[in-house]
């Protein structure tokens, strides 16, 4: 058996591993379905956040850590917003900033809608990073004060542009 | 008009819980209160009486949509300030956390070193 | 269709968050790629100046559906403004901040700063504003914090709250407004409202964001942060929150809001000229009585940005000149002396007045520097700051308002009596023991400090040229008022 500081009990702990999944899954369907259904790439990333919050917070940090580091949490926050950018970009290849400028498809299909779900996936791939970036940041270093405020501010530079194609 | 009433009551809730309490974390909690109190009336602005969701599904009438369905715009808008306030809270709290570690205590009138 | 306005926001946005990633593999990229970028932006607004006021229309959305980014004279003065003292900055912390740790967030900090204020110079809509407003001020309460001593958290907090504040009353302002015209569209609105006439809600909306803007602003009923919130931040950011964040956040959003959306009524124009004469008088004797070299900088701030609001606030075309005019002198002369006081801090490890003496003998190019700064500010003849101030007084008298007028030249008097005395502390007198082996600054912190003492003078003689390139533009824009609507749409 584990140390006492290893985390939860053995019942929190196979829960916990029977529904980590699930709940992985169902963030990672919010994100990419989120151009037809409500939802989107905030939601989503939510959500997958909290998964790894449950896997931090039943197993311990060290098998935590171990899975999705805060190296690497700060490294997919980074990545999360320059995709984002780099999206915008794109743009350009059609002549304008932000131009959704892939074929729109048929209303209703999953490959639709042009570069909405790109965007959604970036700024998913962004806010459950920095979220769990958050977490790790105030609950175990309780010092990373850059850091917490850092993932904030991206993903108030992501959203924008996700309520404005809402708008468009 | 009942509704807005209670959202102004709400946010002076949280003005008035930001001035006079002195603990740095209920401090936070009215500015929190406040800033909930501004997204929940942008959200009642966009609320219409028996409207449906401004979500558009396959099959549904498009005359029925447009006359029906509430104001997408404030929601779009409340989710985007819901995420800033977020970022400006993980910041509040971290200052938090570091303040309580110089001066030992989450007493605004202890923690006076400016003046001035 | 000018197609480097996005680039303004999008280059110092792209550049924070690749630098933090490149910044784990080569710890120094930070500096350099800082640098570079805000080298690019202050090209970008070079070239942008007299051009055509022009829209871009971000995702080829038309105007009151999408966003739209607007660049008119206004918001070319202010982008050269921003980009000319962050690249200044930018080159005294390159030496500055070896004295701190984590340097990469710094400037991802930094230049997550500067894309905001670009971002609320260049937006045409209220969300958007609000949006980019807030990037800028998280950046900034975290920059203010970034020492992590006692001082710095507690400024930072007080800030903080006071901000957040001025945040969701400036939200509620922009929700009323939204119900009452059904638009987000700076144009829109203002079409809206000059169809349908000003009523109470709009003048409630109006004082909604005179307060939250004002706050930002560190107008006088709602300075308290400031005083304690500069001087806790390294010193180059305090030249960057004293010299444009308190401008591009607060003057520049409020007089966008009120000349271009509401339209100037006589009652919201007294309004602001009595904050800014509050502004002036109090902050200026407040000044005096400080012995923190940086903090009695701060509270000066607070009076010039006074005199901004005053000459603004007049709506004469003379006032609205010597506003802006004095809008980006005060962004140089305080950017210059908040470096110098970084400068001294280095050299001596104290911001003490009472402690400090004879830097002249040891520090010449900081003392000249600094000197040409005090004499810009308290209004001295060939300098920049003399020609502003004066035309606000002329504007004030020709405008028949005497007793303000009086005022303005008696604070400028107050300045002068203020920094007389940091003169005298300063750089005259014995040098105390404890300073005897003090050095002056290295080579790229003494660039930026000699780089804005000249642009302190040129500015001063060069006013003509200024005049009609600049700041004429700017003030046609604010001067047409709701012609705005016509720039929008028009295109």
């Amino acid at each position: 058996m584990t140390e006492p500081d290893e985390g939860m009990t053995l019942i929190v702990k196979t829960i916990g591993r029977l529904v980590l999944n699930f709940i992985l899954l169902f963030g990672i369907y919010i994100i990419l379905y989120g151009h037809l259904t409500p939802g989107g790439g905030f939601p989503g990333g939510v959500i997958v956040a909290t998964g790894f919050i449950l896997l931090m917070l039943s197993f311990g940090r060290r098998i935590a850590l171990k899975k999705f580091g805060d190296l690497a949490a700060s490294l997919l926050d980074n990545l999360g917003a320059l995709a984002f950018l780099i999206v915008a970009f794109l743009g350009f290849v059609g002549g304008y900033f932000f131009l959704n400028f892939i074929d729109r498809g048929t209303p209703f299909d999953l490959f639709s809608a042009g570069t909405l779900p790109l965007s959604n996936i970036a700024i998913g791939l962004k806010v459950s990073a920095s979220l769990y970036g958050v977490f790790v940041a105030l609950a175990i270093f309780g010092k990373a004060i850059v850091g917490g405020d850092r993932t904030g501010k991206g993903k108030a530079e992501g959203e924008p542009a996700n309520s404005q194609e809402q708008k468009g | 008009m009942i509704v807005y009433l209670l959202t102004t009551f709400l946010f002076v809730l949280g003005l008035y819980c930001l001035v006079a309490k002195k603990n740095i974390i209920k401090k936070i909690i009215g500015v929190i209160t406040m800033e909930y109190a501004a997204n929940l009336f942008l959200i009642l602005v966009g609320y219409k009486a028996r409207g449906i969701a401004p979500i558009l599904t396959k099959g549904a009438s498009k005359t029925e949509f447009v006359t029906k369905s509430v104001d997408p715009l404030p929601q779009a808008l409340v989710l985007t300030a819901i995420v800033i306030g977020l970022g400006t809270i993980a910041l509040m709290v971290a200052l938090c956390i570091r303040l309580y570690e110089r001066y030992g205590t989450f007493d605004m009138s202890e923690i006076r070193r400016l003046r001035g | 269709m000018n197609h480097i306005l996005p680039l303004f926001i999008a280059f110092p946005l792209g550049a924070a968050f690749l630098m933090l990633i490149l910044a784990k593999l080569w710890r120094r990229i930070g500096g350099l790629f800082a640098f570079l970028i805000s080298l690019c932006l202050v090209i970008f607004s070079i070239s942008n100046i007299g051009k055509e006021p022009s829209i871009y229309r971000m995702g080829n959305w038309p105007p009151p559906w999408g966003i739209v980014l607007v660049s008119d004279g206004l918001s070319t003065l202010l982008l050269l403004t921003i980009s000319v003292i962050a690249f200044l900055v930018i080159i005294f912390s390159l030496q500055y901040m070896d004295r701190y740790t984590a340097k990469p967030k710094y400037y991802a900090l930094f230049m997550l700063l500067v894309g905001g204020m670009n971002g609320v110079v260049l937006t045409g809509d209220f969300f958007n504003l609000f949006v980019f407003l807030e990037i800028a001020s998280i950046a900034s309460y975290a920059l203010v914090a970034f020492g992590c001593e006692h001082e710095e958290l507690e400024a930072s907090f007080k800030y903080l709250i006071l901000s957040g504040v001025a945040s969701t009353f400036i939200l509620l302002g922009i929700a009323i407004l939204y119900s009452l015209t059904g638009t987000l569209n700076m144009a829109d609105v203002a079409r809206t409202i000059g169809t349908k006439g000003v009523n109470s809600a709009v003048l409630f909306c109006t004082s909604l964001f005179i307060m939250g803007f004002g706050l930002k602003a560190a107008l006088v009923p709602f300075h308290p942060w400031l005083p304690d919130a500069h001087p806790a931040a390294p010193a180059p950011i305090s030249a960057m929150l004293s010299g444009v964040l308190i401008k591009a956040l607060g003057v520049y959003a409020l007089i966008r809001l009120i000349f271009n959306v509401f339209g100037l009524s006589s009652f919201i124009s007294s309004v602001l000229m009595v904050l800014g004469g509050l502004s002036m008088v109090v902050a200026g004797l407040l000044a005096i009585g400080q012995d923190d070299l940086k903090r009695m900088l701060a509270y000066s701030s607070i009076s010039q940005i006074g005199y901004v609001v005053v000459g603004l606030a007049l709506g004469t075309p003379l006032g609205i000149v010597g506003g802006l005019f004095h809008l980006m002198n005060h962004a140089t002369f305080k950017a210059l002396l908040f470096l110098s006081s970084g400068a001294i801090e280095y050299s001596t490890d104290t911001r003490k007045l009472s402690l400090m003496g004879g830097l002249s003998q040891r520090m010449p190019v900081t003392t000249t520097s600094a000197t040409v700064g005090f004499l810009s500010i308290s209004g001295v003849p060939p300098l920049n700051g003399f020609w502003s101030k004066l035309i606000i007084v002329i504007a004030l008298v020709q405008a028949g308002h005497y007793i303000l007028a009086s005022v303005a030249v008696l604070v400028s008097f107050l300045t002068i009596l203020y920094f007389m005395k940091v003169q005298r502390n300063l750089f005259f007198g014995d040098l105390p023991a404890k300073l005897a082996k003090i050095k002056e600054v290295p080579s790229l912190m003494r660039i930026a400090l000699v780089v804005l003492a000249i642009m302190c003078l040129a500015m001063g003689l060069l006013y003509p040229l200024l005049s009609s390139t600049v700041l004429n533009p700017a003030r046609d824009v604010l001067l047409k008022g709701t012609a705005y609507v016509q720039t929008v749409f028009g295109l």
